[in-house]
Formats: structure tokens, C-alpha cells, sequence
């Protein structure tokens, strides 16, 4: 008892720790817009930083999964959902800063054919859409709500990767080194993923090939 | 026509108005029915820049871009593909001795020195709007000489139809080039009739000094109708042509940069919208700014429109 309340503070303590840390960008963010030391073009970059921290922490979420097979740890399952809704956070922002600051009111007409009329604007709104429902059914409620279709729902995230690299890759000029690097890190992710689906599944295969109780 | 000196006060849009322009255009979408009445739209005043230019286009009103900004959000890719990476890196550049190499169809030729290709030239003051194709504008003070007046003491031949510019490209001096973001050497060109244009200047500096390594020292192309890539940075070639020579970014990707690129509204980039644009300028925080429209030529309609003439500027992006 008195061991479980004592291993109970530690996780409190790195959850905190750990929402501190994901909030952390956006602060320095807020410290620079207020002290206008975001540059020349304080728009552009943060549209840039929101931008930058969505799909970071898009792909860090994604990694939790294979690090929790890596370590044969549970632990990095449990700061998934928490960096997930951060990486919703910051694309709402991202969103947030192209609506009001970057077109402003004024400009709000040209939404509709933005997000129709260029790709990269439409697959980085779908993106931000697809989110949507992970964030809103990311909680125990819904989880049991849901059951299975829950899972189902939830691989939407690989979609929504896909989508993010796309729309940065899109919107660059010439320099595609940062794209593709993301690219290469959500590839690199999906790789871990059907290698270890695949080594599940021969396991499997040859657990009953030799009589034994598949796991 | 008035001339600049003719500009009274009372003709141009006070500040404090226009800075108020999409406040007084929002109140208008806020309240449609006053909109639909027409009572709303009355009160909006003109677009500013234009008007406040003057007649030969040389200087505007309207508001300059800071020294700070002008000089450390630059697009050199030769020093990096990040604004900031110029200001960094670009200090590496050895801008003295100079040599401009001029070729092809023109009576002249040769290499000069940089001193000695500015010589009897006598250097003025521009104040230019500079419209970036990626969406974002200023208002820069320069110094440098009509291309047209140093042009002409080359003695273009009939032949000559167009001029082609290359940018220094040297490897141990430019670290951005390492990566291969546009095939180097860096390379743009202008028609005849546009590089002839008063318009058009050989910049040699901004806010009175000396052209900082990062925005093209010693010497760039300013031509301020058309998108900021066009404005060639650093020159060390100058090619009097027959043909039309080939430019870096249309080389790179032809259905979205034009050899022409002049600043067109109507004519979107294939992946943004060209319509609109933000404006750094002022002293103020930028992040509340409004996106001001965009203006054919960049404002400099009155100046250039004639060049083009007859032609579907739709097709000849």
C-alpha cells in the first residue's frame, strides 16, 4: 500500500514533468511573440514553430508503441495518449495562426478555396479533421465505449502521419531535407511496426507447427 | 500629372485611416445587411500603395521596412535555405576585389573591376516595394544606377534581346551550396526592354550603406514589378543574349515560376494564392498586421504595363 502511493507520486511527478515539457515550445513561443523576437515575419514563424512541434510530437506518439517492444517496458504506452492530445494542441495552434493571424478576418472568404483548391492546404486540414476524433475519444469513457471499434478508429493516426509529412512536404520551395527527414522517420517507424507484426506472426505459425499453445 | 513635390498631405490616405482599412471591411462582413445596403463599403478607403508612389514610380510612401528586417530575413540560398541563415553566413563573402564579366552580343566586352564598371555612374535613391513569391512583402531604401545607363556603354548589338545575370558561386565562400537547392550557378534574366526600364537597378547598397553581404554584395538587380527571386543577388556575369536565356527557379520547376514572374494577383502560384500578401514594415509588432492585396506589377502598373502589352500574361507567367 504504502509502495503503490509512493510509485503512485513518481508517475504523477513525470506526468507533470511531461506536460511541461510539451508545453514547453509553445511558451517560448508565447515569450517571443510578446517581446517580438519572432523575427521580421513573426507570422510565418510561428506558423512554422506550431507546425514544426505537431509533427514532432505526432511522430514521438507514434514511437511510443515500438519503444514499449524495444524496452519490453509498458511505461512509454502510458505517456502516449498525453503526447498525442499535445500533438493535437499544436496543430490546432498551427491551425489557429493561419485563420486569425496569418489570413485574419479579412481574408476568411479565401478559406474555402484554399483548402479545396491547394493540396497542400487540403491534406494538411484533413489531417487536422482526422485528429479531431482521436482527441475527442481519447478518454477511459470513450475507450470503453467504443471496444474494438476504438482500435479501429485510433489507426487513423498512420493516415494522419502520412497526411502531415505530405503537407509539409507540399508547401516547400526547393528545400525538401525537413520533409523528407519526417518522412523518413514515420517510414523507419512503420518498418519497427511490420517487422515486429511479422515476427509475431511466424512465432505464431511455427507455435503450432510444433503443437504449442500459440500467445 | 502632380509630381512627387506635388503630393500635398491632404491627397494621401492618413495612417491612422488605413491602418484601420480591414477593421472598417470586417465591420462590413460583420453587419451584412448594412453591407447589402451599401453603407458599409463607402466607408473603406482606397488600397494605399499605389497612390502614394511617385509618378516615375522611384520612391513610395509608403511605410519602410526596418534596416533589422530588411537584413536578417533573406531568402541567398547560397548561404542557406532559411531566412536566417544569410544574416549567419554570409559573412564569408568576399565582396573586394570584384569582377563583373560582360559577354555576348554587345560591342564591349570584358572582365572589369568592380570600381571600374560603376565608374562616372552617379548613384540614386530608390525606395521600392520588393514582393516575395512566397506571400510576404517590404519597402526597402536603395542605392544603386539605372541598368539601363550602365548597359548601354556596352553597346548591345540589334542581336541582343535579352540580358542573362549569374550570381558568384563558390563553394569554399557560400557553405548553403554544399546542398543543391537550385543548380548553382544562381541564374536570372531579363527582356531587353525590361532591363532598359528606369525602373530597373543595379543596387550597390540600402538605408546608405554599403549592400550587406546577405542581401547581394556588392552588387544585385532590383526589379521591383516582378517577384524578389528575379531580383539576382551578388552579380559576376552579365550576358547580352539573342535567345532567352534560362533562369535558376524556372529551371528547377517551370509550371510554377515564369521566366517573366512579374507580380501578378490574378495569376495564383500553383500551390498558394498570390492575391494577397503580408507586409513587413513599420516598427510595430508585425503579428497583428493585416494582409494588405496585392497589385498588378506590384503597384508599378502605371510604369510597365505597356511592356507587355498584348501579351496573355496568364500564359507568359
Amino acid at each position: 500500500m504504502v509502495l503503490s502511493r509512493r510509485l503512485d507520486w513518481r508517475w504523477i511527478g513525470l506526468k507533470t514533468l511531461a506536460h511541461l515539457l510539451a508545453l514547453l515550445p509553445a511558451a517560448g513561443m508565447l515569450y517571443r511573440a510578446l517581446n517580438d523576437r519572432l523575427g521580421a515575419d513573426p507570422v510565418a514563424a510561428l506558423t512554422h514553430q506550431t507546425g514544426d512541434w505537431a509533427i514532432r510530437l505526432l511522430l514521438l506518439s507514434l514511437a511510443m508503441t515500438p519503444l514499449r517492444k524495444l524496452l519490453g517496458q509498458a511505461w512509454p504506452i502510458r505517456f502516449r495518449r498525453l503526447i498525442g492530445l499535445y500533438a493535437f494542441f499544436y496543430a490546432s495552434l498551427h491551425f489557429c495562426v493561419y485563420l486569425f493571424l496569418d489570413l485574419g478576418s479579412g481574408y476568411w472568404s479565401q478559406i474555402g478555396a484554399d483548402i479545396l483548391k491547394r493540396p497542400f492546404i487540403t491534406v494538411g486540414f484533413s489531417a487536422w479533421l482526422l485528429l479531431l476524433p482521436l482527441a475527442i475519444t481519447s478518454n477511459q469513457w470513450m475507450m470503453r465505449k467504443l471496444k474494438k471499434k476504438w482500435l479501429t478508429l485510433h489507426k487513423l493516426v498512420y493516415l494522419i502521419g502520412v497526411l502531415a509529412v505530405l503537407h509539409y512536404y507540399w508547401l516547400v520551395k526547393s528545400d525538401i531535407r525537413e520533409p523528407l527527414m519526417y518522412g523518413g522517420i514515420l517510414l523507419a517507424l512503420f518498418g519497427v511496426r511490420l517487422a515486429y507484426w511479422q515476427r509475431t506472426r511466424t512465432a505464431t505459425a511455427s507455435g503450432i507447427r510444433h503443437g504449442q499453445k500459440p500467445t | 500629372m502632380a509630381t512627387a513635390d506635388e503630393l500635398k498631405a491632404s491627397d494621401i490616405t492618413p495612417e491612422s485611416v488605413y491602418r484601420r482599412r480591414r477593421e472598417l471591411i470586417g465591420a462590413g462582413l460583420a453587419s451584412p445587411l448594412l453591407a447589402l445596403a451599401g453603407c458599409s463599403e463607402a466607408k473603406v478607403p482606397a488600397a494605399p500603395n499605389a497612390a502614394k508612389d511617385s509618378p516615375d514610380g522611384f520612391k513610395t510612401l509608403d511605410e519602410k521596412t526596418r534596416f533589422e528586417d530588411v537584413t536578417s530575413y533573406n531568402n541567398f540560398y547560397e548561404f542557406g535555405t532559411g531566412k536566417a541563415d544569410p544574416a549567419q553566413n554570409a559573412h564569408s563573402l568576399i565582396t573586394d576585389p570584384w569582377i563583373i564579366q560582360v559577354s555576348g552580343e554587345a560591342e564591349v566586352t570584358g572582365a572589369y573591376h568592380l570600381d571600374k564598371f560603376l565608374k562616372g555612374q552617379t548613384v540614386q535613391d530608390r525606395i521600392y516595394r520588393l514582393r516575395c513569391v512566397e506571400g510576404w512583402s517590404m519597402v526597402i531604401p536603395w542605392q544603386g544606377v539605372p541598368l539601363a545607363d550602365l548597359l548601354k556603354r556596352f553597346k548591345p548589338t540589334s542581336k541582343a534581346k535579352y540580358v542573362a545575370f549569374t550570381s558568384k558561386a563558390d563553394y569554399r565562400q557560400m557553405p548553403g551550396m554544399a546542398y543543391n537547392s537550385i543548380p548553382w550557378p544562381y541564374r536570372e534574366g531579363l527582356r531587353m526592354d525590361e532591363a532598359m526600364h528606369p525602373l530597373t537597378l543595379l543596387a550597390t547598397g540600402l538605408y546608405g550603406k554599403p549592400m550587406p553581404n546577405q542581401n547581394g554584395a556588392p552588387i544585385r538587380l532590383v526589379v521591383p514589378w516582378k517577384y524578389g527571386f528575379k531580383s539576382i543577388k551578388s552579380i559576376v556575369r552579365i550576358h547580352f543574349s539573342e535567345t532567352q536565356p534560362q533562369t535558376s527557379w524556372n529551371m528547377l520547376q517551370p509550371d510554377e515560376y515564369g521566366f517573366y514572374s512579374n507580380v501578378n494577383p490574378a495569376v495564383d502560384h500553383p500551390r498558394w494564392s498570390q492575391a494577397s500578401e503580408r507586409r513587413i514594415a513599420g516598427t510595430g509588432s508585425k503579428l497583428f498586421a493585416d494582409r494588405i492585396a496585392t497589385l498588378p506589377f506590384n503597384g508599378y502598373a502605371a510604369q510597365v504595363a505597356s511592356l507587355y502589352k498584348g501579351m496573355d500574361l496568364r500564359k507568359w507567367f
